[in-house]
């Protein structure tokens, strides 16, 4: 489970070249189900890049979750855990951030913010505790426990607003809109790119040093690579490693979805993601686990996300179109390492 | 509904609710016995259901088994490429598999019955007493009073046992799961056991689609198998690789999947989401239950 053999960085190209392949096997598939693939294209193509306001306000949005959680498939990865319980960390992240976003109103801006974010890592890192325990205690695969989790976590949003942050005149099932002070400053007039896409850079840049320049980093990926030998070296506790690579994992993703809230919704909803916390799997694989890259393929998905958008609304074909590009990138990805190596 | 018959509707719905389960965490049992970990189960599951949905709305109830059923294969065999045929990590593979249905049955559906299948009515299996057996107390109207592809649930629990361990076949399977290095040593050949049980499993996961659809829900929408494959894998190791074992820890999940009716039905306080939440919750517990004494087969997992 911890080898995920993948190919080389130097064949960058063979990672576009396997997303040019899913957009292909995509309009193929829309030809043979009947629909209409230069409209759909068409709208997939500006939805994405149409303008600059296209790129900022619906791209990089949507790339900023896609790189958080990216970052955070990658570090578990890295330590040789597959984390696959993003969707449930997310949704956990953007409860907390709601929680506290709802009550900072007297606190200033700049602390409201990092609380919220915090919080949101907070949940994240809670709710991905249990899959923690159960690997460190009972042994079981981190990979079943994550996956499970997801649904719970749908569960506990949807238990959140129509329930305990329900907006007060309990109509809707969402929360009320967080505090100002919690909410993340867009970067420019008349833009929707928020600062949450300033933090998924700060993360790359962070996780990058952790990885290649810290001893803790050193172990991380010792225990990845060879969790016997680490063992064996007698230095390297690799159960622990792992924990609290899984934790931090948790804690990313959570703050993905904290950040989700005080940038873009300023409120709870139900379906608040959709699909990320499986999407940045694609995200990660194709960076080959590395942070510098996720940067790269994080704005590829969020375009994706973006033109499928404007492809539902535009040429009614549905949103979940974009799950066959993740999964042809991913499957290639796996099927090229052969090759390679 | 007096108190008198209420135990009996709830095992009864337990046992509906719970074939799907049953049936592609039996599939599901072969496949990892092999030594794969097929996390395509749930791709193959909502396969079947949309291939049987397609099936009966053209062709009636038994073309919609049939789709379903080779709907499930098709799944597993693309899975089977790549996780057997290139040796790639079989997690991810599955994952993936599962997205490239999601989205393919998503668009597809979308394409046949407009949005989400909205007045989409299929025609559905009826429930078949069994002459003799529903009148047993209890047990009759509990267990013999279900569709025809509970029957077949029924009947695949003896013939997965015989299947694994007391056919060649089964042996090979099993040499395949605990030490392929050791079965090639004797003969086996690994990677086509494996793909071979991966079928079997896809096949069992077709069906479990196709009974949720023409035994239960009687429409087709997006995203509709909703985990229940996750929660197969979950079940394989609560009943320990043994297709009894698998079986009645999916009477289980049925329950509590059932439990859910039973309290929306009722109005109690309890917010409806725990018990949709439930069976994810149990199925984790289940899992440090069951692991911590029984780790499967020693291969599980490992490409070869």
């Amino acid at each position: 489970m911890t080898d995920l053999r993948l190919p080389r960085v130097r064949d960058f190209g063979q990672g576009v070249g396997a997303f040019a392949l899913g957009i292909v096997l995509l309009a193929l598939f829309l030809l043979l189900a009947g629909f209409d693939v230069g409209a759909s294209l068409d709208a997939l193509w500006r939805g994405a890049f149409g303008s600059w306001y296209e790129f900022t306000s619906a791209t990089l949005v949507r790339a900023t979750p896609l790189i958080i959680l990216g970052l955070a498939f990658t570090l578990a990865s890295k330590a040789g855990m597959l984390n696959i319980g993003m969707e449930g960390q997310f949704a956990a992240g953007a409860i907390g951030a709601t929680w506290i976003g709802l009550h900072v109103g007297s606190v200033p801006p700049v602390l409201a913010m990092l609380a919220t974010v915090i919080a949101a890592g907070l949940f994240g890192a809670a709710f991905i505790s249990f899959p923690v325990l159960l690997r460190a205690r009972f042994g079981v695969s981190e990979v079943i426990s994550t996956l499970l989790l997801n649904f719970v976590g749908v569960a506990a949003v949807s238990y959140a607003v129509t329930g305990p942050l329900q907006e007060p005149t309990r109509v809707y099932p969402q929360s009320r809109t967080i505090e100002l002070s919690a909410r993340l400053p867009h970067l420019g007039a008349g833009s929707r790119l928020h600062a949450g896409f300033i933090l998924a850079v700060v993360l790359v840049v962070l996780l990058l040093l952790l990885l290649n320049h810290t001893g803790y980093g050193f172990r991380i990926r010792a225990a990845g690579a060879g969790p016997r030998a680490a063992l064996i070296s007698g230095r390297m506790p690799v159960t622990a490693i792992g924990a609290m690579a899984l934790l931090w994992s948790g804690a990313l993703a959570g703050v993905g979805g904290g950040v989700e809230v005080s940038g873009v919704s300023y409120a709870l909803y139900q379906n608040l993601s959709p699909g990320y916390g499986f999407t940045a799997i694609a995200v990660a694989l194709l960076a080959r686990l590395r942070p510098e890259l996720v940067l790269v393929t994080g704005v590829m998905f969020g375009a994706l996300e973006a033109g499928a958008a404007a492809m539902q609304r535009d040429a009614a074909v549905p949103a979940v179109a974009a799950l066959v590009v993740e999964a042809v990138v991913i499957l290639v990805m796996l099927l090229s390492t052969r090759r390679v190596r | 509904m007096s108190d008198a018959i209420l135990p009996v509707a709830f095992v009864a719905a337990a046992v509906r609710v719970g074939t799907p389960l049953a049936l592609a965490a039996i599939g599901e049992a072969v496949t990892e016995k092999s030594g794969v970990i097929n996390l395509g189960v749930e791709g193959a599951m909502l396969a079947g259901a949309f291939g049987a949905a397609a099936g009966a709305f053209h062709g009636g109830l038994l073309a919609g088994v049939m789709a379903g059923l080779i709907a499930g294969v098709a799944v597993a065999a693309l899975f089977a490429v790549v996780a057997i045929g290139a040796r790639a990590n079989q997690v991810i593979s599955g994952t993936a598999v599962t997205l490239a249905v999601t989205g393919l049955t998503g668009l597809l559906a979308q394409r046949i019955w407009g949005t989400a299948g909205a007045g989409l009515s299929l025609p559905t299996f009826a429930p078949l007493p069994v002459p003799g057996l529903e009148t047993v107390p209890f047990l009759g109207p509990a267990f013999f009073r279900q569709s025809v592809l509970t029957y077949a649930c029924y009947l695949m629990i003896p013939v997965a046992t015989w299947l694994l361990f007391h056919t060649r076949f089964g042996l090979e399977i099993r040499a395949s799961g605990e030490s392929p290095s050791a079965a090639t040593a004797a003969g086996v050949a690994v990677a086509r056991t494996r793909t071979l049980a991966t079928l079997i499993g896809g096949a069992c996961a077709g069906l479990a689609g196709a009974s949720l659809v023409l035994a239960q829900v009687g429409t087709f929408t997006e995203r509709m198998s909703g985990g229940r494959g996750f929660i197969a894998i979950a079940i394989v190791a609560l009943g320990r690789w043994h297709p009894w074992g698998v079986a009645m820890a999916s009477l289980v999940f049925g329950a509590a999947t059932a439990l859910q009716y039973m309290f929306q039905a009722s109005g109690t306080a309890v917010p409806y989401q725990v018990f949709i939440a439930l069976p994810y919750l149990l199925a984790l517990a289940a899992l440090g239950i069951a692991v911590g004494r029984h780790r499967g087969p020693a291969a599980l997992g490992q490409p070869h």
